[in-house]
């Protein structure tokens, strides 16, 4: 009962404070718009809605999740808040929990209008509701981790900013957001494997057009294995580096 | 007397640099225990180690009889601490930051709204309640400080400089809560580098200067350790011919005072027995100074702390 009632106060603390101020809310439903309306724009011509559907989610989703995570964690490090955790009788797991939840629902939230706009508006086909929830979810999951690594890493705000960058836009291009993975150079393909988002972009390109290199229960096991990796390697370090 | 607190051999190592090095001491329930030494002495760094902000590099931490030298999370739900810095969140007013300060330990949300209220009526911060932190004067924040502390009614609380760099009157008022929190159970742990803070307030104090402890002791028994010493200060117009040889001259005359020069205007005397000024003021007189001032000197534990490490005390308050 105790660590639930600390989970639920870190979570709508930071809902609260970071995730729910307007500026972040007008943020997630600007952008989709801002990608459509270039993509329309760079081919000229109509495309087929459901080629850029997955790309726009996961952009969206990981444009929403990685940076918040990383600069909340790491404004709070550094204004000294984050002790307040590390002194409270939590275990490590539980406060981060807490802590990556919040940046997690933002990220599903982020995923809401560029679903709504593609589906519902441009009635682009979806062929399986189930798998681009699951898609987004781990999507979700693995962009905000992706966060809390970087927010390890980090000791300044505008270090997390830059790492996160630094992880984002080669992402744009490796993880078969706009250009299959397929279609890659030979040589850039094991950075490709390597980055998780490539495997939730996979679920969703299964899920709208079934066209995808790995079989969906393959790309969430991954997916899956990808996200305790990155959550107990970020909570090694941070008993390690954060209690000097 | 039960140990509350123990520490055994503890020494905390960064990269080299040896901040704590191998202190031992016993904290009793109930009681006010001062950490008493200048800056960089290693007083964070010995809470920080007893709270789990850092990891102890040697050394044991027993805390009610039981060893959290590795496992520090079990005991946290008892202990409060009072960081160096003010440490809540900014945003938020000074009740949602207890609320939450309080759901941090678990407690109810009826619990904790009730109890913020009370720390905010009990700090002089009701009206201050639904403003932002970033709002608050240094003293407010102090204060807000100290009550989130109090959320969860810590049986030990960790103070790191509670006073430092506020008014009077807040410091004033700090120390009479530190005072009513102490006399209704809670035992409390208190870094300072004000001399007359430990003095006033604790019952007993460690000296500790670069990471080692020089001395610990009750204030009486710091200060009976000077009992025997009796100083008085005399005051005479300055003058402008060289002073420096006065000292010197009044010991080969008064063999059994021994004087150090205190500035251009004051020599101080220090004695076994209670001095007899009266030649004294006349032996100045008659080699043309004069006398302003003869002053009686209570020993302060500033004499024992002087004496135990060797630090001017000046050098301390700035
Ligand atoms: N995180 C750290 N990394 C490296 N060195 C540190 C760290 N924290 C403290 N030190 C060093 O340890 C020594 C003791 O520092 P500490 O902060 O414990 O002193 P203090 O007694 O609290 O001083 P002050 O009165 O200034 O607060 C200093 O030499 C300091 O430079
Ligand atoms: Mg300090």
């Amino acid at each position: 009962m105790k660590p639930a009632i600390a989970f639920w106060n870190i979570l709508y603390k930071d809902m609260k404070n970071y995730y729910l101020k307007p500026p972040n809310i007008s943020w997630g439903l600007i952008f989709p718009f801002a990608w459509m309306g270039m993509l329309l724009i760079k081919s000229g011509t109509a495309f087929s809605i459901s080629e850029v559907f997955p790309g726009i989610v996961a952009l969206s989703i990981l444009f929403g999740t990685t940076s918040m995570l990383s600069v909340t964690i790491t404004f709070e490090r550094k204004s000294r808040s984050f002790e307040r955790l590390l002194l409270a009788p939590l275990k490590t797991e539980l406060l981060i929990l807490g802590k990556i939840t919040g940046a997690i629902l933002f990220g599903l939230f982020n995923s809401i209008i560029p679903i709504l706009l593609c589906a519902g508006i441009l009635k682009a086909p979806v062929s399986n509701w189930f798998l681009l929830a699951a898609g987004v979810i781990l999507l979700s999951v693995i962009s905000t981790l992706l966060g809390l690594f970087i927010s390890v890493a980090a000791t300044e705000v505008f270090e997390a900013q830059t790492y996160s960058n630094f992880f984002r836009f080669p992402m744009i291009f490796l993880c078969g957001l706009f250009i299959p993975v397929t279609a890659l150079p030979q040589l850039l393909r094991p950075l490709s494997y390597i980055l998780p988002v490539t495997y939730g972009v996979d679920v969703l390109h299964y899920s709208i057009s079934e066209s995808h290199f790995l079989p969906p229960v393959t790309d969430l096991l991954i997916l899956a294995a990808f996200s305790m990796v990155l959550f107990y390697f970020s909570i090694y370090n941070i008993r390690r580096k954060w209690i000097k | 007397m039960e140990t509350i607190i123990e520490v055994k051999n503890l020494k905390k190592s960064y990269n080299g640099l040896i901040a704590v090095n191998r202190i031992h001491f016993r904290v009793y329930r109930g009681e006010i225990f001062g950490f008493l030494g200048p800056n960089g002495a290693g007083k964070t760094t010995t809470i920080n180690m007893l709270t789990g902000l850092a990891r102890i590099t040697e050394g044991q931490i027993f805390l009610k009889g039981k060893d959290v030298t590795r496992n520090i999370k079990s005991v946290q739900k008892i202990i409060g601490v009072v960081p160096d810095e003010n440490n809540l969140y900014e945003e938020l007013s000074g009740f949602d930051n207890l609320c939450f300060c309080g759901a941090l330990y678990g407690m109810r949300k009826k619990d904790r709204e009730k109890r913020a209220r009370e720390l905010l009526n009990l700090f002089g911060l009701d009206n201050a309640g639904r403003r932002k932190f970033s709002e608050y004067s240094k003293g407010m924040k102090r204060k807000l400080t100290l009550a989130a502390a109090l959320m969860h009614e810590p049986e030990i609380l960790f103070l790191d400089e509670p006073t430092t760099g506020i008014d009077v009157a807040s410091v004033r008022q700090i120390r009479k809560l530190i005072r009513e929190l102490n006399r209704k159970g809670a035992t409390v742990f208190l870094t300072t580098h004000y001399i007359e803070e430990a003095e006033r307030l604790c019952h007993r104090v460690a000296f500790i200067d670069r990471g080692k402890i020089i001395t610990t002791d009750t204030v009486e028994k710091l200060l009976d350790a000077n009992r025997d010493t009796h100083l008085v200060d005399i005051r005479f117009k300055p003058v402008s011919n060289d002073v420096s040889q006065l000292p010197e001259k009044l010991h080969r005359r008064f063999p059994d005072i021994s004087c150090t020069l205190k500035d251009s205007g004051t020599i101080r005397l220090t004695s076994r027995q209670v001095p007899d000024i009266a030649p004294v003021v006349n032996y100045l007189a008659s080699e043309g100074f004069f006398v302003l001032e003869a002053r009686l000197i209570k020993p302060t534990l500033e004499e024992a702390f002087v004496k135990a490490t060797g630090i001017e005390v000046d050098l301390m308050n700035k």
